[in-house]
């Protein structure tokens, strides 16, 4: 049996998260992967960059002749030489998208190294096994997995307890309890049992299991194009056909009155017209955003996934653990008149001192917090009455006084009486604010009341903000009754709440709102949330729920953050933009290059169309030299940006429109005006052209 | 320039936007059936017909009828064409049309081109105008406008199985829509000059004693619907530059009105069938600045007069009036050119031949970039529908959404569509031209040397594929080769770029409409007015950069530098 605790993939991981963008191992691994990507049956997948190679070729093949016939051959050899770059700085880019994710798939893969399963031959009976391979394993087995054990596939628990360390998978390496029942009960294979045992029943077949997907899905190995890739490479297809056209009926208009360019410049003017830019860096960026989502610890199960997240209109977000903190807290002590606000926080605080539930400590810390009264140990011979769900009171009795408090009903009919007026009012208030009210009595006599309240976390509401910005609905989900849950909503800012909710209530409304024309995102762990994750448009279930919920949904998150779904939703935007960026500068920087290319071209014919030299190019063979090395570079600079990201800021699309086109549009039109006559004075410097 | 042309400039053109609001509305009005005052026609024509209007079509069966009714169309205008020698209304007697002028003429009428390789007083019986050019100057430009009204449907909302049916949105718009305003703006010709009679042409003396034969006929009605439907086919060969076509400055704006209400009102139909009328004026601005900024550029190369006659000692004042009439003056002539290229109208008024090169520059490139700016009536808002997808498919991943319009979203299938129309234009334009500047058969025709001859050429094509009709001049066009090619370059570039564009409809339609956010791509206001323009610019025009550079461009620097050939 291997026993080597997976614990590295996962560190290892996120270590790398802050890491450089482009390492010299991952450079140096690509730039051979690029050679091998020039295929050409691999590279037809590619319209543009394959267009590109075979005019590559076919000016290669043009050289060589000349070359042979003694012929002039420098210009069209350069010619040839800024075609191959431009096809390989393309094929670069994807391989350098790919080598980031297969460096992550590497790592991940050693924790999946062959494991020895402890097969159960009857369900009912532990101390019948044998081993089996885990690859051997059919869905439906049951195995035993002990203390020490890797549990050997996907699976779910069936019987008993443990405690396991899933780092090769969350990176996290605090174990995690996982049981039979109840919404922790799904183990991943490849993650360590440190204590106790569990029986599972296996539920992926070998080789679809979590740890098998989510390594060719780093790798790229899985990569379909998405929806929107596809229709961009229809569009960029579509411009390669017309300009095809364009350049190829030169071939008659330009005899018309002298002679038709030669074979070499057409191949220049076509390569730079088709898009190669957004052509070449096409499949890099649709890596890169999975990558950047498996930075992020969130496993999509397809780009089509990512793709969604950018589109949604509504996120459904749990209120407890997503928008408020997970449990009430004590925010306030109100006293009855004739009683002093220290005085309830003296007798809350002695009768919480054996509440051990997570309200009682707030209290605590909120008095001190507040009143500044520390917690005192608890005397000898005192009394404690502790907390429980039957009689929700808990309390003290000293020598001094015997102090309670509790649900206020609870502790009413343990005293016996009508509350007074002023107790009732405090508490009314308390419950319309979506709090939750404690009465407080010392020796029998009502004090006051606490107020519990959910808090929620902190910079919740920019958030949401942020995202009404981008023109997106956040809607809270909890089980609170109506006139809390509109409190809570009201105070975190978003922009609907879901109130009592059950698992059906959730599907109605994704259901809803989908019939209103909106996708829906969602986050989710239990068992009874599969639905829901299934019919929302982008569902993430976190890593510690169940088998269902990881099924139904199409993301995971392996830090089981149900707040990351924003971020998901930034991260998908943040992909479709940085397409459409890269399209439209592909597309704007044509007009340069026709004002340095057509009067180099036609010059011969009509001197007179120099005037159009508006770069003032040196030459026209510098020009057009210019012009291929410009559109060849350009993808080198923009392999970081497409591999990053453009710099994603929520806003709504009017302003985000409006800024990307400016830099993107405009500054596509202008910037190879400028780089162009740079590498024209350049070679002029140089002596080449 | 003068301050006084522009202001007529002006004046026409807030005469027709005024004009095309309350239009807009009451073709909204028709195409959903709610006007009924000609009922019992309409209700004859379907009855004989056997149609039921109420029946709704999907893309398939709304195309089919329309190419039957097309096929139908070209059918029995070739009939009426090639037997006009021996059918009654030829006071004249004329023969029969040759085969391949019949063929061409066929299709120049049914695509709503209008390219004319005749002389109509001199090849055209009274039958064949009335009965041939002028009823199909009707049903191409129904055709045009129940096509477009389709595609409007396809946005109006989610989950549509049907986009209207054909037979009743063509008969409805020809019998609403063309058919009065077609009387009301003939009388207004008639009024101002134009002859409407069946009387055989008129014997005149002149003053020196010679014989001139006067043609006559009933042209004013059939020039009314030319422009109206933009159609740009002449009654006479000179078209509007023509005394009895276009006898005034008030007739030609006259006739710049008719050729350009429809379509800018109809930009605004779409705005109402989409209930949001801001998307209509989006593209009506578009339309508009593009336009003003064409007749800017005629205006100004016209004005500022040929360099060679300047040399010569003609008065600058005068500017570039080779090829031009008197009557209109310059800035009513800048205006018709760019606006009968811009929407696909093709009826000239002065010789686009004697334009300066920059002046022949722009109704090329009008015609060029798909005739959207505000393009032919119909064919005009739905070659814009398809170019506001590809811009909205291009910028619109910019704001991090799948990109949408309208609700709609653009995916795969309508970039692919909208990819195979946007490609018939470069491929019949630049392709047939590129072949005819070498083919001997074809060279023949073109009558300048230089640059000059080889925008002729382009300009043939060019208007022909884009379905224009204008012609530039100067290119013998009634050849078995330029008959034919042509023919099929106006087949082509109607009915290859109508089927993928309602099959896009179709896809449109079928797609859940979804709701607008904050987040949503907004359509409307001046960003995406010149987002749009740019992108038709780019992606419209790019492609035939350098042919114009070889043609126009080529011919300016040319004739800047003194040079001939």
């Amino acid at each position: 049996m291997d026993m080597t605790p997976a614990i590295p993939a996962g560190e290892a991981r996120r270590a790398r998260l802050g890491a450089a963008l482009l390492s010299g191992p991952i450079l140096r691994r690509a730039t051979l992967d690029a050679f091998a990507k020039l295929d050409p049956r691999r590279l037809v997948r590619n319209p543009v960059i394959f267009v590109t190679e075979v005019v590559a070729i076919l000016v290669t093949v043009l050289t060589i002749r000349a070359l042979v016939l003694g012929q002039p051959w420098t210009f069209q050899a350069g010619i040839a030489l800024w075609l191959w770059l431009t096809v390989l700085f393309a094929t670069f880019a994807e391989a350098v998208a790919e080598g980031r994710g297969r460096a992550q798939a590497e790592s991940l893969r050693r924790a999946r190294t062959e494991t020895r399963a402890k097969l159960l031959l009857r369900g009912d009976d532990r101390s019948l096994w044998q081993p089996r391979a885990a690859t051997a394993l059919r869905i439906g087995d049951l195995v035993l997995v002990e203390a020490g054990d890797l549990v050997p596939s996907d699976g779910e628990v069936v019987e008993g307890i443990a405690s396991v360390n899933e780092a090769a998978v969350t990176g996290e390496s605090a174990p995690v309890i996982r049981e039979s029942g109840g919404d922790r009960s799904a183990v991943t294979g490849g993650t360590l049992v440190v204590s106790d045992w569990i029986v599972v029943r296996i539920t992926a077949a070998p080789g679809s299991t979590f740890l098998d997907r989510m390594i060719s899905l780093v790798e790229g190995a899985a990569r379909q194009k998405t929806p929107n890739e596809i229709a961009l490479d229809i569009l960029l297809a579509g411009m390669t056909i017309i300009f095809l056209i364009a350049v190829a009926s030169l071939v008659g208009l330009a005899s018309w009155n002298g002679q038709p360019p030669s074979v070499a410049v057409l191949a220049a003017l076509l390569v730079t017209l088709i898009p190669t830019t957004i052509g070449g860096l096409l499949s890099a960026i649709g890596i890169a955003g999975m990558d950047r989502l498996v930075r992020f610890n969130v496993l999509a199960t397809s780009g089509r996934a990512v793709e969604a997240a950018g589109d949604v209109d509504v996120l459904l977000l749990d209120k407890t653990g997503t928008i408020t903190l997970g449990n009430r807290q004590a925010a306030g002590f109100i006293p009855i008149p004739g009683v002093t606000e220290r005085e309830v926080a003296e007798a809350a605080v002695l009768s919480s001192l054996a509440d051990e539930t997570p309200e009682g400590r707030s209290i605590l810390a909120f008095a001190r917090e507040r009143q500044g009264i520390a917690a005192p140990v608890i005397p000898e011979g005192s009394c404690v009455i502790p907390f429980t769900a039957q009689t929700r009171i808990s309390g003290l009795d000293l020598s001094g006084g015997s102090y309670r408090k509790g649900a206020v009903d609870a502790l009413l009919r343990s005293l016996g009486g009508e509350a007074p007026p002023a107790l009732r009012e405090a508490v009314d208030r308390i419950a319309r604010a979506g709090g939750t009210p404690l009465a407080v009595a010392k020796d029998g006599r009502l004090l006051g009341a606490i107020e519990l309240k959910d808090i929620v976390k902190t910079g919740m509401r920019a958030r949401f903000d942020a995202l009404r910005r981008m023109g997106i609905r956040t809607v809270m989900v909890t089980g609170d009754n109506r006139l809390t849950a509109a409190a809570i909503a009201a105070e975190a800012g978003v922009a609907d709440f879901i109130a009592e909710a059950t698992p059906e209530d959730k599907l109605a409304y994704i259901r809803h709102a989908q019939a209103e024309g909106r996708l829906v995102a969602m986050a989710g762990d239990g068992t009874n949330d599969a639905p829901a994750l299934a019919q929302a448009d982008v569902g993430l279930a976190m890593q510690t729920g169940t088998q269902a919920a990881r099924e139904a949904g199409n993301m995971v998150d392996l830090d089981s953050d149900p707040t990351k779904l924003i971020e998901v939703v930034e991260i998908g935007k943040q992909l479709l933009i940085t397409r459409g960026a890269l399209t439209t500068f592909s597309i704007a920087n044509d007009v340069a290059k026709y004002f340095a290319i057509l009067p180099a071209i036609f010059v011969a014919s009509y001197p007179e169309l120099g005037a159009l030299n508006v770069m003032a190019l040196a030459s026209p063979e510098s020009a057009i030299l210019s012009a291929v090395i410009f559109n060849a570079l350009i993808i080198v600079a923009l392999v970081p940006l497409a591999l990053r990201g453009v710099r994603y800021v929520p806003a709504g699309a009017a302003a985000l429109l409006r800024r990307n086109l400016l830099i993107y549009g405009i500054g596509g039109i202008v910037a190879p005006f400028i780089g162009i006559k740079i590498i024209d004075v350049a070679l002029q410097i140089l002596g080449i052209a | 320039m003068t301050l006084i042309g522009w202001a007529q400039i002006a004046l026409v053109l807030a005469a027709i936007v005024a004009a095309a609001i309350p239009l807009a509305r009451y073709i909204a009005a028709v195409a959903a059936g709610r006007v009924t005052f000609l009922a019992p026609l309409e209700r004859a024509i379907y009855a004989a017909g056997g149609i039921d209007p109420a029946r709704g079509m999907g893309w398939k069966a709304y195309t089919l009828a329309m190419l039957a009714a097309n096929l139908a169309g070209f059918l029995v205008l070739y009939a009426i064409l090639r037997l006009q020698g021996v059918l009654p209304f030829n006071p004249q007697g004329f023969d029969g049309v040759s085969p391949w002028l019949a063929f061409n003429t066929a299709i120049s009428f049914v695509t709503n081109t209008n390219w004319q390789a005749y002389s109509g007083e001199a090849t055209m019986s009274y039958l064949s105008q009335m009965a041939g050019l002028s009823v199909q100057n009707f049903l191409s430009a129904a055709t045009g406008i129940a096509l477009a009204l389709a595609l409007c449907r396809a946005f109006a909302a989610g989950g549509l199985k049907d986009l209207g049916n054909f037979w009743a949105d063509f008969v409805r718009m020809a019998l609403y829509l063309l058919l009065p305003l077609s009387v009301v703006v003939g009388l207004a010709f008639v009024a101002m000059g134009m002859p409407q009679t069946l009387a055989a042409y008129a014997e005149a003396t002149t003053l020196e004693g010679a014989t001139r034969t006067i043609p006559l006929g009933p042209a004013a009605f059939q020039i009314a619907i030319k422009h109206l439907g933009t159609n740009g086919g002449g009654f006479f060969g000179a078209n509007s530059a023509h005394p009895f076509e276009g006898p005034s400055a008030l007739a030609a704006s006259l006739q710049i009105w008719s050729q350009q209400v429809i379509p800018f009102a109809l930009a605004l139909t779409f705005g109402r069938i989409v209930r949001d009328i801001r998307q209509g004026w989006a593209l009506l601005a578009v339309m508009l600045v593009v336009v003003v900024a064409g007749t800017w550029i005629v205006y100004a190369a016209e004005a500022g007069g040929n360099p060679l006659h300047l040399a010569a000692g003609v008065d600058p004042a005068m500017g570039n009036m080779e090829g031009k009439e008197v009557r209109f003056g310059l800035a009513l002539d800048a205006l018709f050119v760019a606006t009968t290229t811009g929407a696909s109208c093709g009826a000239v008024n002065l010789m686009h031949d004697s334009l300066m090169p920059l002046g022949g520059l722009v109704p090329l490139f009008l015609i060029q970039l798909g005739e959207v700016l505000p393009g032919g009536v119909g064919s005009g808002l739905y070659g814009m529908i398809v170019f506001v997808l590809l811009a909205v498919f291009v910028a619109g991943l910019m704001v991090g959404r799948t990109p949408e319009y309208l609700g709609k979203k653009v995916q795969a299938r309508e970039i692919k569509l909208a990819m195979l129309a946007v490609l018939v234009l470069p491929a019949a334009i630049l392709g047939f031209t590129a072949v005819s500047v070498v083919l001997p058969v074809a060279m023949s025709s073109i009558q300048e040397k230089g640059p000059h001859g080889l925008t002729e050429m382009l300009y043939a094509y060019t208007s022909a594929a884009g379905n224009n009709g204008s012609a530039f001049g100067g290119l013998a066009a009634d050849t078995p080769w330029m008959n034919t090619t042509l023919g099929i370059a106006m087949a082509l570039g109607r009915f290859a770029y109508i089927v993928p564009m309602m099959a896009i409809a179709g896809s449109i339609a079928a797609k859940p409409k979804l709701a607008a956010s904050t987040g949503t791509f907004p359509t409307h206001g001046p960003l995406f007015v010149g987002l749009l323009a740019g992108v038709i610019l780019i992606l419209g025009g790019l492609q035939f950069m350098p042919a114009l550079a070889l043609g126009p461009v080529a011919e300016h620097f040319v004739l800047a530098a003194g040079k001939t050939f």
